[in-house]
C-alpha cells in the first residue's frame, strides 16, 4: 500500500492547523469583542468557505495564485516560486477553506471566558499578554481543542480545493481523498476501501473528543 | 488619603442616570455606601478601580492622580494597585486557592501569610469549585489584599452568603481589614452589611452621596 498520500495529508493538516492557530486567534478575538457593526460583514466573509462549493473556492484561489494572479505573480517575482500545483499552494487553500472552523471554535471559546476574570486579572496588575496566556487560554480549552480538531479533520478530508489548486502530484499534492478518488476511478475498490477506512478510524477519535468536551462543558454550565 | 469626585452618566434600563459623587477618605477608614439596585454603586467602584472611565472629576491617592478629567489623565486598573473583591468573587477556576494568590503576588511566603490571615491554609491546594461560599469570599479577599493595595474595594461582599455565615464572615473581614489597615470602600444594598463593616456610612441616592440618610 502507498502511504505517501497519508504523509501529504498529515503534513497538510499539521501546517494548516498550526498556521490557522496564529491567524485565527486575532480574528476570533476581534469578532468576539468588537463593538463595530461592520465586523459582521467581515465575519460573514470569513465564514463563506463553509457554505461555498469547494470548486468555487478553488476557482478563485486558482485565479489569485496562478502566475498571472496577484499573489502568484508576487511569489514568482519575489521568491521565484511558482505557487500553483505545489505543496504551499494546497496549504494556502487549506487555510482559506478551514479558516471558519478554527475561527468559530476559538470565538466560542473566547466568549465562554467570563469578562469578570479578565477584569480581576487587570485589578491584580496584569497586562493583556499575561492575562491572555494565564487566564484566557486555560479557560477556553474546549473552544481551542474544538477549533484545532475540526480544522485538522477538515484538512485531512480536503478534496475539491486541493484538486483544483494542487492537482495530484504524488508526494507533493496528492492527499488521501484524491488517492481514494483515483483508486475508485481505476476500479481498485480494495485499496480505496482501505484508504477510506483509515480516514474513518482517524476521524472518529477526533469527533469523539469533541462530543466529550461538549458534554463536559454542558455539565459544567448546568 | 483617597479623595474622589466622580461624574459619570450611564444607562439603567431605558433611562439615563448620572452619578455625581465626592468623598475624601482618610487612610485606614472603611467607607460603606448603601443604595438600592441600579443606584450606581457598582459603577462607582468600577470607576475607582479603573475598570471604567468617569466622564469627569478626579480620583487621587494623596498627590497621586489615578484619574483627572481636566488633564485627560486615566491610569488603568492594572497600574493602580487597587484591590477589588467582586460580587461573585471572580476566582480563577483553573488555579488553586494558593495559585490565585500567587497570580496576584509571586511571593510564596507572603501568599501563605495571607492565607493564614484569612484562615485558609488547609484549603490552599483546593480549587474554587471545591470551596464553600465563605471560603471563596475569603480567598477573594486574600487575593485582593496580598498585593498590599492602597485601596480595597468590596462589592456586596456578604450578599451571596447565607445569614449565619454573613455575620461571622463580616467579623472576619473586619478583623482582616484592621490587621492590614487598608483604606476600604464597601458598597451594598444591605444596611446590615454596611453597618457591620463600615466606619463611615453614606447613602447613594439619585446619583449623589447623602450623609444624612444613613442616620436612622
Amino acid at each position: 500500500m502507498d502511504w505517501l498520500p497519508f504523509w501529504v495529508s498529515l503534513q497538510l493538516g499539521l501546517w494548516v492547523t498550526g498556521l490557522l492557530l496564529l491567524i485565527a486567534f486575532p480574528l476570533a478575538w476581534w469578532f468576539a469583542f468588537s463593538q463595530r457593526g461592520w465586523v459582521v460583514w467581515v465575519e460573514s466573509l470569513v465564514s463563506l468557505p463553509m457554505v461555498l462549493a469547494p470548486t468555487v473556492l478553488g476557482f478563485y484561489l486558482l485565479l489569485f495564485l496562478s502566475p498571472n494572479g496577484p499573489v502568484g505573480q508576487f511569489f514568482l517575482n519575489t521568491f521565484g516560486i511558482r505557487l500553483v500545483f505545489s505543496f504551499p499552494a494546497i496549504v494556502i487553500a487549506g487555510c482559506v477553506s478551514s479558516l471558519p472552523f478554527m475561527v468559530t471554535g476559538l470565538k466560542t471559546g473566547l466568549l465562554g471566558v467570563p469578562t469578570v476574570l479578565l477584569e480581576a486579572s487587570a485589578t491584580l496588575g496584569k497586562g493583556q499578554v499575561e492575562t491572555f496566556f494565564r487566564v484566557v487560554l486555560p479557560n477556553m480549552k474546549g473552544g481551542l481543542v474544538s477549533g484545532m480538531v475540526l480544522t485538522f479533520a477538515h484538512s485531512l478530508g480536503e478534496f475539491g480545493v486541493v484538486l483544483m489548486i494542487g492537482g495530484s502530484l504524488p508526494g507533493v499534492t496528492k492527499v488521501v481523498s484524491i488517492a481514494i478518488y483515483e483508486k475508485v476511478e481505476s476500479l481498485d475498490f480494495e485499496t480505496a476501501h482501505l484508504y477510506a477506512l483509515i480516514l474513518v478510524l482517524v476521524a472518529y477519535p477526533g469527533v469523539l473528543l469533541l462530543n466529550h468536551l461538549q458534554r463536559q462543558g454542558a455539565r459544567r454550565s448546568r | 488619603m483617597i479623595h474622589f469626585y466622580i461624574q459619570k452618566s450611564f444607562r439603567a434600563g431605558a433611562k439615563t442616570f448620572s452619578l455625581d459623587v465626592e468623598y475624601a477618605l482618610v487612610a485606614g477608614a472603611v467607607l460603606g455606601i448603601r443604595g438600592p439596585s441600579g443606584s450606581g454603586k457598582t459603577s462607582l467602584l468600577r470607576c475607582l478601580a479603573g475598570l471604567e472611565r468617569p466622564d469627569g472629576g478626579f480620583v487621587r491617592d494623596d498627590k497621586d492622580f489615578w484619574f483627572d478629567g481636566r488633564r485627560n489623565l486615566f491610569v488603568p486598573a492594572r497600574k493602580r494597585n487597587v484591590g477589588l473583591v467582586f460580587q461573585d468573587y471572580a476566582l480563577f477556576p483553573h488555579m488553586t486557592v494558593l495559585g490565585n494568590l500567587l497570580y496576584a503576588c509571586n511571593d510564596r511566603p507572603k501568599a501563605w501569610d495571607f492565607l493564614d490571615l484569612v484562615k485558609l491554609t488547609d484549603q490552599a491546594h483546593h480549587f474554587p469549585r471545591e470551596l464553600s461560599g465563605g471560603e471563596k469570599q475569603r480567598t477573594a479577599l486574600a487575593r485582593a489584599l496580598v498585593r498590599e493595595p492602597k485601596l480595597l474595594l468590596m462589592d456586596e461582599p456578604l450578599s451571596a452568603l447565607d445569614e449565619e455565615l454573613r455575620d461571622s464572615l463580616g467579623e472576619e473581614i473586619l478583623r482582616v481589614q484592621k490587621e492590614t489597615g487598608v483604606t476600604t470602600v464597601v458598597v451594598s444594598h444591605s444596611r446590615h452589611e454596611i453597618d457591620v463593616l463600615a466606619t463611615e456610612v453614606m447613602e447613594l441616592a439619585d446619583g449623589r452621596l447623602d450623609p444624612n440618610k444613613h442616620l436612622f
